[in-house]
């Protein structure tokens, strides 16, 4: 080669930080809601501090600064790796980062304030809309521009997963946020009635599916067989479950609007593809896990691969779930039930977090020439605080979810509720408590892994890696 | 329904994509001449080492898959989801409501049956209908008259004998029913900032309340031009109405300055919905009961 060709690791670096940050910030508003559920006194009568208006910025900050930059900043690193070349315009990634940012940082200042397109996981109004279609829009020149100039034959099947979350939530994101603006904060929906409910959970449901599922598969499909040193268990598994579980996700959105004026087809529709969603899904989780077949005792002195595979169990757990819970019968005990809540988190925390942290903890250390983190015991820590933390949530989040389903549905003989709502949300305080200690024991673990992550950067130089020959 | 055109689009798209998954299973589960034998890499490598193993799918998740997909196809039959195909079990969602809703009332009628010749003072003293009225009441009303019917603010305590529009069985009734709107004008435009002060001076004065007595005088001219026309002029109030008695030191929007002033200038608005569309006779009349019993 004439000039040696260096991997622009740059952005993935800055990607890398701020996906640690966002991480607490993210996870802290979380904490304080939680809190607030149980002491509604913290809302401390400021608007700005209520419920309300916290938890978009909750949802927000987790998923689309926290997860979103994770999945950016890993999916820059692993398409050059993968595809043997630097990325297709390093100048527009670096664009990428900072409208990233920016649009976050605009999320903080609006969320509060009460603008909102009060639409679940698309809050934000339209001008931050328009941004976020630009930048996303770069994102995916640049990916598949790599993608393009791949130096190897084969596509690697992570970037299958990256590239089918780029490409859909850019659908998604638009379709979804179509509206006519009124004034620069406020905007009304082109879609109305069912329509608007159906195209709001089409979308929300494939963000959950394509954000947080196959965004975190691209990611598990590198840092998974890579730390673990391992060939990925079975190719034709990756093809199986990758088209079924993106054909089949595209249609499960209706089972979030159960036992409403949706017509019935669509219901269920809806249900039928979720649960034919569950073997898709569950792909993932044993080509992951197979992946340590004949390294099974690395988890016992590596808590990097600990978490991961913790991760993807998570993901079995959650991905089977999911399928239950969108079978009418179920649902009609489950919905609008704190069930909802732990199904989510053990998803969130469980899969999409854990899956970040531990591939933070095998990337951070490369894009600083490290030979691993400053301290495997603080992972060690990191990753029992987080998982009873995570197990605490979820279980405390599903016999609440139980129990008020199955108080709302009592009925005395006379035909009068046996429950009033108040009661059962008095019999729900317990269970708050028990969820506030585990997201704190979350949240703390990302303060250890801050630490783990500030000693390791420190004093080191950021390295340049040489692209390797074709291959 | 769909015109044709959609309903065999919904159907030929729901279920290629359905058989679209059964087809792919069965294509990745077929070895092919060039590949690499089950168990050993496939060949390709990235980054220096990354590999695949091509192994078989496993057997349990083929058959989960397999399942699945029968599952999706006979729910398509029984139920609603091909298009306008009903679905051999002819179920709705509102069938489903119906038919649940039906059982409950038959059971409730039974119950009800009893009750329903008890004359009202019969019906304050039967234990059943004090049971079930209390029950309803907790799940109808409690969300703004309070668990114990003491109220809050803006809400009234029917606990106390105190009452905008009396409390008697039959009243109640009525005001279950039809619900009730309580208007009380704005008089800030008329009254001005001074004759504000003065009303609520007076107003308080007449409560037994602290209040400037010089104000207070001026209030009552006032008061006995605007205000005597509901609140009448000893100040007792109109059940016909549902103008308060302002005698009595039971405030329904608080009793300080502050409130009385704001009741004064902008005027207040209450509304009680009415509940004969969503409780029938036979419930009204049990939580009325159960209404009159509290204040006894």
């Amino acid at each position: 080669m004439s000039d040696r060709e260096i991997y622009d690791d740059k952005v993935v670096r800055q990607f890398a930080v701020v996906t640690v940050i966002w991480g607490i910030v993210g996870m802290l508003v979380g904490v304080i809601i939680a809190a607030q559920l149980l002491f509604p006194v913290l809302n401390f009568d400021i608007p700005w501090l209520t419920f309300s208006r916290l938890r978009p910025l909750h949802t927000n900050a987790v998923i689309f600064a926290f997860g979103g930059s994770g999945l950016i900043g890993t999916s820059y690193y692993v398409v050059q790796r993968t595809c043997h070349t630097k990325l297709f315009l390093p100048k527009l990634a670096g664009f990428t980062f900072w409208g990233w940012t920016l649009i976050i940082v605009a999320a903080a200042i609006t969320l509060p304030l009460g603008i909102t397109q009060s639409k679940e996981y698309a809050e934000l109004e339209w001008p931050i809309d328009i941004a976020i279609a630009v930048v996303w829009i770069s994102y995916a020149v640049v990916f598949f521009g790599t993608i393009a100039k791949r130096k190897v034959k084969h596509i690697y099947v992570a970037n299958w997963f990256y590239g089918a979350f780029i490409l859909t939530i850019a659908v998604l994101h638009i379709f979804n946020n179509l509206s006519i603006p009124v004034t620069w904060t406020k905007s009304y929906p082109i879609y109305s009635g069912a329509v608007d409910a159906m195209v709001q959970w089409w979308y929300g449901h494939n963000a959950v599916g394509f954000f947080l599922t196959a965004g975190f598969l691209g990611m598990m499909y590198y840092f998974v067989p890579k730390r673990a040193g391992r060939p990925v268990y079975s190719y034709r598994l990756s093809i199986v479950h990758f088209w079924a579980l993106i054909s089949t996700y595209m249609w499960a959105g209706p089972h979030h609007l159960h036992y409403t004026s949706l017509p019935d087809w669509v219901q269920s529709v809806g249900m039928v593809f979720s649960l034919i969603l569950l073997a898709p899904s569950w792909g993932g989780m044993i080509n992951g896990m197979m992946t340590l077949s004949g390294a099974w005792h690395k988890l016992r002195t590596d808590p990097v691969l600990k978490m991961m595979i913790v991760a993807l169990s998570f993901y079995g757990m959650s991905t089977f779930e999911g399928p239950m819970m969108a079978i009418k019968t179920v649902n009609a005990l489950s919905h609008y039930t704190d069930w909802t809540i732990g199904h989510v988190h053990s998803g969130a925390l469980g899969w999409v977090a854990m899956m970040t942290m531990g591939s933070l903890y095998v990337l951070i250390p490369r894009l600083y020439g490290k030979e691993d983190m400053y301290s495997i015991k603080l992972i060690d820590v990191h990753f029992w605080i987080s998982t009873i933390g995570v197990v605490l949530y979820i279980a405390s989040m599903w016999i609440a979810g139980v129990m008020q389903g199955l108080m709302w549905r009592a009925f005395n003989d006379d035909g009068t509720l046996t429950y009033t709502f108040i009661e059962s949300l008095s019999a729900t305080y317990p269970y708050y408590a028990i969820r506030l200690l585990g997201g704190t024991m979350f949240l703390v673990g990302m303060f250890v892994m801050a630490y783990n992550v500030y000693k390791t950067i420190k004093g080191s130089q950021a390295v340049s890696v040489v692209v390797p020959e074709p291959a | 329904m769909m015109n044709s055109g959609w309903n065999w689009f919904v159907i030929i798209v729901t279920v290629a994509n359905i058989l679209a998954c059964w087809w792919l299973i069965i294509w990745a589960t077929k070895n092919r001449a060039n590949e690499s034998k089950e168990g050993d890499v496939t060949g390709h490598v990235w980054d220096g080492d990354l590999e695949e193993y091509n192994n078989p799918l496993p057997r349990w998740w083929l058959y989960l898959f397999y399942f699945t997909i029968v599952f999706g196809f006979v729910y398509l039959a029984l139920y609603p989801g091909l298009g306008n195909f009903k679905g051999f079990l002819n179920w709705t969602e509102v069938s489903q409501y119906d038919d649940e809703a039906k059982a409950v009332h038959e059971a409730q009628a039974a119950m009800f049956a009893p009750l329903r010749d008890l004359s009202p003072e019969e019906l304050v003293e039967n234990d059943q209908a004090l049971l079930t009225g209390g029950r309803l009441f907790a799940a109808n009303c409690a969300v703004c008259h309070g668990s114990d019917a003491r109220g809050a603010q803006g809400f009234p305590n029917l606990t106390d004998d105190d009452w905008l529009y009396a409390g008697d069985y039959n009243t109640l009734v009525m005001t279950i029913t039809n619900g009730r709107t309580g208007v009380m004008p704005a008089w800030q435009a008329s009254l001005k900032d001074d004759g504000v002060k003065e009303v609520t001076a007076f107003v308080r004065q007449m409560s037994g309340q602290q209040a400037d007595s010089q104000l207070a005088a001026k209030g009552q001219t006032r008061f006995n031009t605007f205000c005597v026309a509901c609140h009448g002029p000893q100040g007792k109030g109109n059940p016909a109405l549902g103008a308060p008695n302002l005698k009595d030191d039971i405030w329904l929007y608080g009793g300080s300055d502050a409130s009385i002033a704001h009741s004064i200038a902008n005027g207040r608005m209450g509304k009680m919905p009415a509940q004969k569309d969503f409780l029938t006779e036979e419930r009204i009349r049990l939580i009325a009961a159960y209404v009159s019993s509290l204040s006894k």
